[in-house]
């Protein structure tokens, strides 16, 4: 059965934020993290584009836009800013060995698309197929927030599950209200500075940016 | 739009308006403190004039509704101003006049920033106790109930350095909390499911008698908890003695009142189905509490401590009051049901204005001496004249004597217990001559404890040196502790017209009123049933009293002028008197402790009859702590603990702790 173009389009899309998903979660590299987090946005813009365009949702237009400004350009570059100042561009060393981690991954991802399927079957929208890998990508990068030893990895992996969030509103409901997204996207941009500046108070006090010292905070 | 068209509740909205926008400015005046305490609470004070006027008048008026475009989208904000809240608001205004009148001077001294945030939290007090009385849904209500328990927890925290007010403070926030809490689920109950939260729409519907109860309950635990009634009183005596006198004066003259209004309002009003228990239920709470409250007043030694316990004696008497009321309405006597509700809502402007003098006028002992304690003080009735005078009146009108306004109340209600043997219930029958007995024991023992708290403070020798260079209170001081006994001497002088005041509140609730039949005999004569039955008339006794003491002073004067003998009185076999042989509040109180014994938990330290230094020491603590509240405490604490367990400081792992969640949830939800 041939689809129409655009929803190849989309199909094809959401393939690939899938599979930068898994490149995130085993790219060891502060760097190329960064720049796998501005390819998953412009990916994000690409497909909310597309959903726009094949729909004739106008308020999507506003959102590609947005994502566009806001995760393909803004924010890398803040966090690429961000950890020349901090001179961070170590190698990431997670808990979890890189291999085991993406096994786990591969059990989510089943996971979450067992999970779409009743749902999937409800849905009218041209997006419906997409939902089961929205739904694997924030688990996914859920999971990077929890193997990563390091605070700026962490951060990232939480921008990233942002970007599966939004990926699964515009794929189940052709997005949220503009005044949500407008808010959401408001609490990403301020919640990104304001770890910027606790990055730097924590290394200040720690020395380092290894979250194992903030255990030592614990009151017993 | 013209003059003719500005209703009452527009009025006191812009009243309100009014107290915040004075609050801010005092704020932003901090750099002027003598401006702020000069002209800012002044202001207030004629707000709060206006209040008391648009209280009066809009008594009169049929019930108005307002909508204010504020509050949530599609949840706005709904007024209402009916009889009820006319009288609270009237009671609001009437007292707040005279404490911030007062507080102009008393205040006077403090400095910038302090006063600044003192004067926002102060009149954003006023304005949030101000709306309590006008919201019209439950949504308003809690945000203005909230506003008023956190203004008043800082109000309470003024001295935030001294670690017993911090500890006060957390008190009573805490029991703040869990009554508000107790009022929410409330209102939830009441609202039976419909999801709108509006008062008119929950007077609408009609639950079940469980349901009835259960919100009933609820609303007695959290307006109780609001009010002091037994077993959730811990924090009154704590917070009060905490926070500076005029907001003493003002939390225990109008916030308390605050809860007598939550109680009558859910009752009467949302919940028109009265079950005759609630009323006995009730009346055996506010009955315990008024008892409990009187007797460890009896044998405190700090004033604003012992006026405190006496705060909890009289929300108890407004409590059995509206016990009674209820047991009347149940049974369907109307008639006795307004009588009993009259005495109910006079008693509680009494106690707004006693009370409230009582507090300003320990603030000026207070500031002039620097002393609470009963121990240190005495004889200031002479460097401290205007004071002393101020307070004698709320003493006495504390104390029920007639012609002041405490009389009144607790005659009326004692008159509406000798009537219940028109119940249809022979138990009640029985056991209410008791109450009525124990009501009657509990202003005993008020009057007891204000010969002590008067005698100890203002008569006698002063027990330290420097009490006799205390300064008299100023001006301003004056003139609020002098509204405050004029308004003790109008409601005591004049009850058939303040009853006709309270007539349409009183109908509102109860369904009947007793105006006419108070005035049947003329305004001079009070009448609460009929002529035959008993009648009271303030103005004769004031009259007979005055006729009294000037012929005592005449036949004194005239008779004996002239026969005087002088000569060194018998010192009894003790040539030298000191102060330190006068009685102490400690001696005073002491057969009331010998009596109620069971009742304290007292820690005695009794002297050697070897010291040098002999020291007598008693400490008077409360058993419902040692058996209520300790041991929550340390459930609370176990609980928490154990929730402490799981944590570790790990982030990774408070990250594991989401994710199962959410994987469970997700599994949970397909």
């Amino acid at each position: 059965m041939a689809l129409p173009l655009t929803s190849q389009l989309i199909n094809v899309l959401a393939a690939l934020l899938l599979l930068i998903s898994f490149a995130m979660l085993s790219q060891r590299r502060v760097l190329s993290l960064i720049n796998l987090y501005a390819w998953q946005g412009l990916v994000l813009a690409v497909n909310t584009f597309t959903v726009a365009y094949s729909t004739g949702q106008d308020h999507l237009y506003f959102s590609a836009a947005l994502t566009l400004l806001l995760k393909v350009l803004l924010l890398p570059w803040i966090l690429h800013r961000l950890i020349r100042k901090l001179n961070v561009k170590w190698d990431v060393e997670p808990l979890l060995n890189i291999p085991v981690t993406l096994l786990v991954g591969i059990v989510l991802v089943v996971f979450a698309f067992n999970l779409a399927l009743p749902i999937a079957q409800l849905a009218g929208t041209i997006t419906r197929s997409t939902l089961g890998i929205a739904m694997a990508s924030v688990l996914l990068s859920f999971l990077m927030m929890i193997t990563r030893r390091k605070a700026v990895p962490q951060v990232i992996g939480f921008l990233a599950m942002e970007n599966g969030l939004f990926f699964a509103a515009t794929s189940t409901t052709y997005g949220m209200p503009m005044v949500v997204e407008l808010g959401i996207a408001l609490d990403i941009l301020v919640g990104t500075l304001i770890l910027g500046i606790f990055f730097f108070q924590i290394r200040e006090a720690f020395d380092s940016l290894d979250l194992k010292h903030m255990e030592r905070l614990r009151e017993d | 739009m013209g003059l003719a068209a500005v209703l009452p509740i527009d009025l006191a909205i812009g009243a309100l308006v009014c107290w915040l926008l004075l609050g801010l400015a005092g704020l932003s005046l901090q750099g002027m403190p003598r401006l702020v305490s000069g002209a800012v609470f002044p202001a207030g004070a004629l707000i709060s004039l206006m209040v008391l006027v648009v209280g009066i008048w809009g008594a009169g008026q049929g019930a108005e509704a307002a909508v204010l475009p504020l509050g949530l989208p599609g949840l706005p904000f709904h007024l209402r101003l009916d009889a009820l809240s006319a009288f609270f608001l009237a009671l609001l205004g009437g007292v707040s006049f005279g404490i911030s009148l007062f507080a102009a001077g008393y205040l006077r001294h403090m400095d910038g920033p302090t006063l600044g945030l003192l004067c926002l939290e102060y009149h954003v007090f006023l304005a949030s106790m101000g709306l309590i009385f006008l919201a019209d849904d439950a949504y308003l209500f809690m945000v203005a109930w909230e506003s008023m328990a956190l203004s008043s927890y800082f109000l309470v925290t003024t001295d935030h350095k001294i670690p017993d007010i911090r500890r006060a403070g957390f008190l009573y926030l805490l029991m703040a909390h869990l009554g508000a809490l107790a009022i929410l689920l409330c209102f939830g109950v009441i609202q039976g499911g419909h999801g709108d939260y509006s008062f008119a729409a929950m007077r609408g519907n009609h639950l079940s008698p469980f349901w009835a109860t259960a919100a009933f309950l609820l609303a007695l635990v959290g307006f109780g908890a609001k009010g002091g009634v037994l077993p959730f009183h811990a924090w009154l005596p704590e917070a009060h003695p905490a926070a500076p006198s005029p907001v003493s004066a003002l939390m225990s003259g109008v916030m308390l009142k605050t809860a007598v209004y939550g109680i009558l309002r859910v009752t009467f009003d949302l919940l028109h189905a009265p079950i005759w228990w609630w009323g006995a239920l009730a009346l055996g709470l506010g009955l315990l509490t008024a008892l409990f409250g009187v007797m460890f007043a009896a044998v405190q030694t700090d004033m604003k401590r012992l006026l405190a316990y006496s705060s909890i004696e009289n929300i108890g008497i407004i409590l059995a009051g509206i016990g009674l009321t209820l047991l009347f309405h149940s049974y369907g006597e109307t008639a006795l049901a307004a009588l009993t509700l009259t005495a109910t809502l006079y008693h509680s402007v009494n106690h707004a204005f006693f009370k409230g003098l009582l507090f300003l006028g320990t603030g000026s002992v207070l500031n002039a001496t620097g002393e609470r304690n009963l121990g240190r003080l005495g004889g200031l009735i002479h460097p401290m004249p205007w004071v002393a005078m101020l307070t004698l009146v709320g003493t006495l009108a504390i104390a029920n004597l007639p012609p002041l306004n405490g009389f009144v109340s607790e005659w009326l209600l004692l008159q509406a217990f000798l009537l219940t043997p028109g119940l249809p219930h022979p138990y009640l029958n029985m056991l209410i001559p008791v109450a009525a007995g124990a009501l009657v024991l509990a202003s005993a023992l008020a009057a007891y404890v204000m010969v002590k708290f008067y005698g100890i403070t203002f008569l006698g020798q002063p027990r330290e040196e420097r009490l006799s260079q205390a300064q008299d209170a100023g001006l301003w001081e004056r003139a609020g502790m002098g509204w405050l006994a004029l308004g003790c001497l109008a409601l005591g002088l004049f009850p058939v017209f303040v009853i006709r005041h309270l007539d349409s509140a009183v109908a509102l609730l109860a369904g009947g009123s007793i105006g006419a039949t108070a005035a049947q005999s003329g305004w001079l004569f009070l009448t609460p049933v009929a002529p035959a039955r008993a009648s009271y008339s303030p103005l004769f006794f004031l009259l007979v009293i005055v006729a009294v003491v000037l012929l005592t002073f005449l036949v004194v004067r005239r008779l004996y002028h002239g026969k005087i003998r002088r000569s060194d009185p018998w010192d009894c076999g003790y040539p030298a008197q000191t102060a330190r042989m006068q009685d102490t509040a400690e001696g005073f109180g002491q057969p009331i402790r010998q009596i109620f014994e069971p009742v304290f938990l007292m820690e005695r330290h009794l002297p050697d009859p070897f010291d040098r230094q002999p020291v007598y020491r008693v400490q008077v603590g409360d058993r419902l702590w040692q058996w209520l509240y300790l041991p929550v405490a340390r459930l609370a604490e176990r609980l928490s603990s154990l929730i402490g367990r799981l944590h570790h400081g790990r982030i990774h792992l408070y990250l594991m702790y989401s994710f199962a969640t959410l994987l469970f949830l997700l599994l949970f939800t397909q």
